[in-house]
Parts: structure tokens; sequence; C-alpha cells
């Protein structure tokens, strides 16, 4: 196993070489509107100030980094978690009807994939359906889900988690599909030898043999609902949640906002991805994987 | 049928055909065949001589397309339900996510014995296999040959009288394979089980079995079967032994005259 060290280098370095970009970047680009207000303004700058004032607008074309880290600090650590401020308020919004969703999904997924191995009818009917619900767009369902809900006055975390829903249940369902099939042919005609009944074989042989395949597809599903869970913030009138916080940051060219909400999705983001993945592990690691 | 009370295994006129895309391939014809108990019979010959079908016949894993087959006097799908056989495969087939004394109590759980009715079966048959401190490894933490053996345990846990072994030692190095070979005598003269063995070893044949089998493919068919002449008790060494190799150059006459080693 490569150690922290080894790892940490390659990382920082490509980091290193984005951060230079998105300096550059933004100067270049806030630099037309800048150099605008100057001769407006009858300001004249050298080049060093130029830069400087570059990296500093109020609202920037493209935003510096150290202005957004600024911004994801001071409203994530100086403001109370109860103020709609709060970066840590937003994400909690999204976070908790994306783990909703993400519940829901898995559980969802498990059920269809379950049906589709045991009845045969199922997966001639089922299946296509399922395939077709992924080739409608979500930004265009979203909004019908909310608003069809609110018509029978179900608001608030459920419509925004039955869209996280919706994205999250197809690649457990395919996923656990192929882990319950997974199982080898010797392995299942032991059980045959055995007189196993079909629950026996399901729980004692496809449960364990579907456990690698679960928490691969939870991985992708668990992303999924987050992407599902912003996307259904957006048409629910701004409330609160990252996706709102984007929206509204669109509205007032709160470029700043924008950046740091896109922050804060990320780090949500990354933070499930690697629950799932640890506790997959640990799993695995109890199930007597060889450790890798 | 005239079977006999003592008779494990009994067929006639047993035949089995798949349908491929190439057409029907007879993997099976015409097969007579009366095994009694306590009997170690081996089966031979090259590959689509059938060996491995007429076991998965025994054993309920194949259905016959003609002829009548019994086990224990009952048909080869009443005998599974009555879980009269134990089987090992040709790979161990051990369950990567259960330890060995998880995997060798596999069969007890759903045969439905109890917890200590468990431990206890598991100890025996481990330490029958010479696998007594292994119980809480994982199987990807021991050789080839003791997951092989491991899996041996497994089909012994459950008391059935008659075992079927399909290559079990196909996979393994010449040493370990003659140590579990003769391990395998140990527990067969202490157990008194009936035992169905295939293999493409002649050594291995002779060595091991009262009955040789031999058999030829195109159709899969039974060529010759040889009783052996040598003791029950064997010490490696035997394969040495002027007997030994008498046996052994007549399975091979079998097995040429069967037209095996054409093409």
């Amino acid at each position: 196993m490569m150690s922290f060290r080894d790892k940490i280098w390659p990382v920082s370095a490509i980091l290193l070489v984005l951060l230079v970009i998105w300096y550059a970047g933004a100067i270049l680009m806030n630099a037309p509107f800048q150099r605008d207000l100057n001769r407006r303004g009858d300001v004249d700058v050298t080049f060093s100030q130029f830069v400087g004032q570059t990296l500093s607008q109020q609202k920037p074309t493209l935003p510096a980094p150290h202005q957004v880290a600024k911004n994801v600090f001071e409203n994530t650590f100086l403001r109370k978690v109860t103020s709609n401020r709060s970066l840590v308020y937003h994400s909690w919004v999204t976070l908790s009807s994306t783990v909703l969703g993400f519940a829901f999904g898995t559980a969802l997924g498990v059920l269809i994939a379950v049906g589709i191995v045991h009845i045969k009818a199922l997966e001639r009917s089922l299946m296509p359906w399922i395939i077709a619900s992924q080739t409608i767009p979500i930004l265009a369902i979203a909004p019908m889900i909310i608003v069809v809900l609110a018509a029978v006055n179900v608001t608030g975390i459920i419509p925004k988690a039955m869209i996280s829903t919706y994205l999250s249940f197809f690649p457990v369902a395919v996923g656990m599909v192929k882990g319950l099939r997974s199982p080898e042919l010797t392995h299942l005609d032991l059980m045959h030898t055995y007189n196993a009944s079909k629950a026996q074989t399901f729980w004692k042989l496809r449960v364990p043999a579907s456990v690698p395949f679960l928490f691969a597809s939870m991985k992708v599903a668990v992303a999924a609902s987050l992407v599902g869970a912003i996307v259904g913030e957006l048409p629910t009138g701004a409330v609160a949640g990252i996706g709102s916080k984007l929206l509204a940051g669109a509205y007032y060219s709160q470029t700043i906002d924008i950046w740091a909400a896109l922050v804060a999705g990320s780090v949500v983001a990354a933070l499930l991805v690697t629950i799932v993945d640890l506790t997959g592990r640990l799993v695995e690691r109890a199930m007597g994987a060889r450790p890798a | 049928m005239t079977s006999k009370r003592s008779d494990v295994i009994s067929a006639r006129k047993l035949g089995l055909t798949f349908q491929t895309n190439d057409g029907p391939v007879q993997a099976l014809s015409d097969v007579d065949l009366t095994i009694g108990k306590g009997e170690f019979v081996s089966f031979i010959g090259p590959s689509g001589c059938g060996k491995t079908t007429f076991l998965r016949v025994i054993a309920d894993l194949e259905k016959p397309t003609s002829g009548t087959i019994s086990v224990n006097g009952m048909t080869p799908e009443e005998a599974r339900q009555k879980r009269a056989y134990g089987y090992v495969f040709q790979a161990a087939a051990l369950y990567p996510w259960r330890t060995i004394e998880r995997n060798v109590a596999l069969p007890l759980e759903i045969m439905g014995h109890s917890r200590s009715e468990q431990r206890e079966r598991v100890n025996r048959t481990l330490e029958l296999v010479n696998l007594t401190g292994f119980e809480k490894k994982f199987p990807w933490q021991l050789s080839g040959g003791m997951q092989q053996r491991a899996s041996i345990a497994r089909a012994l846990a459950f008391d059935a009288d008659l075992l079927l072994m399909d290559e079990p030692f196909g996979a393994l190095d010449e040493i370990v394979r003659d140590h579990l070979n003769e391990q395998l005598l140990k527990l067969w003269a202490r157990t008194d089980k009936t035992i169905c063995f295939v293999t493409h070893s002649i050594p291995e044949a002779v060595y091991l079995s009262t009955r040789i089998v031999v058999m030829s493919p195109r159709p899969g068919r039974v060529t010759d079967v040889i009783e052996s002449s040598l003791p029950r008790e064997r010490p490696l060494d035997i394969r040495e032994s002027p007997e030994f190799l008498a046996i052994a150059h007549r399975v091979r006459e079998g097995l040429r005259a069967g037209h095996s080693y054409e093409d």
C-alpha cells in the first residue's frame, strides 16, 4: 500500500497547477470590467495594482480562489449554524434530503433487484421501464414532482428526497441484479445437493455474494442522490439548501456565493462517498475479504 | 430391476443426451453399473467420456434422458431430498465470506442442526481431515490442498453414507495429491462410506479403488470394469508392487481399447 506521504505529493502538485491556472483565469476574465471601471473613473494604476484590483472585485466574473476560500470560511465558521447565511445550515438541509432519498433509493433498488432475480416476468416487464426512466432529463421532471406533490400538500423534505430516490435507485437496482446473480455455478450446485430452499440459497449465498456489488453501486447512487437533492431545490422557490444558494447567487450576481455553495456541495459529496466507501470496506473486511 | 438391499447405486441402460447448438451430444449411453455399500469406485477416462456427468446424474444435478438409476433404492431426486450424499467438487467451492468452520457448518445450518450439534460435528470432521486449529481462518488463508480438505470435511459433516468426488485433487501438485490420497483411504477405512471418485489419473484410480470403471467418449460409455485385487490396507509404496502395476496396465489397455487416445 502506498504511504500517505507518497500520495500527498502528486495530489498537491496537481492542486498547485490548478490554482495557478485559476488565478491566471481570474485576472484575465475580470480585466475587461476593471479596465472599463478605471477608465470611467479616470484612475491611473500600475500593473501590480491592476492585478490586485481584478482579484478583489465585489462581483467578479471569475472569483479568485482566496475570495472563495474567505467566503466559505466566514459562512462556515463565523456564522451561527441556524443563520440562513451559514453554509453549514444550507449543507445540512441538502444533506438531510440527500440521505433520506438515498435510503429510499437503495431500498427500492434492492427490492427491484430481488424481484427481477426471482421472477422472470418482472425482468421482461420492469427492466425497459427502469432504463427508460433514466433517459428522462431530471431537470424536466424535478419541477413537476415538486408541483404535483405541492398540489396534494406534500412539501418540504419529501419531494426533494423523491428526486434523489429517482436518481439513486437505478445504479443500485442494476448493481444488485448483477450481484445476486454473481454466485458461481458450483456454489449454486452445492446448495442444490443440500436440498436447500430458495430462501436459504438467497440468504446464505446470493446476499453475501452481492455485498461488494451493493457498495460499488451505492457509491454511485449517493453521488446521484446529492445531484437530485440540489436539482430538487432549484424550483422550490429557493428557501434553503445548496441548490437555493446557487439560485440566489445567480439572481443577484453574487458569483463568490455561487462558488462557495459549489465548494460546500463538493465537500458534502466527498463526505458521503467516503462514508459509503469506508462502510463498504469495514463490511467486506468483516466478511473475510483479503486485505488489498 | 434386481437391486439388492446393499446396492447403493444401480444404473440400467442409463443414457443422457445434451441438446447443444451443434446438435445432440451423447454424454452417456447404455451405462449398466451396480455399486455396493462400502465400495470405493473410481471412474476413469479422457475428458468427454461422461464420468463427471454420471456422478452428476447420481447427485440429481443432471437428469438422465433414458434408462433408470436408483440411489439407495430411490430416485436420485428423492435421495438428494433425503441428503443421501456429500459432493466434493473439482474446485473446493468454499464460500469466501465464511471461515473454515462456518463453511463446514453450512450444510448443517441448512439441514437445521442445533448450534451445539453443529459445533460438535464441525470439530469432529475438521479433526478427521487434519484441519484442527484452522477453524477461524478464511479460505484464502489456506493452501489449495487444505481448502480441498475443508471441502471434504464439509461433505462429511452431515454423515451421508455416500461420498461423490469429482476430480477433487485434480488441481493439486503430485506431492500434496499423494498425501491426500493416503488420508482419503484412511478416512474411508474409518468411516465405511461408499465413495464414487472421478479421476483421470491411472495411479490414483488404482491406488484408491476397490473397483475401477473405465469409460470412453463419443458416446460416453463404460468399456471395462476392473476389480482390484489389492488389499484394503494400502501403504503408498504398494504402487511399486507388480500387482499394482498389473492393474494399472489393465486400466491403460482398457482406455486404449476404448479408442480414448484417438482424436
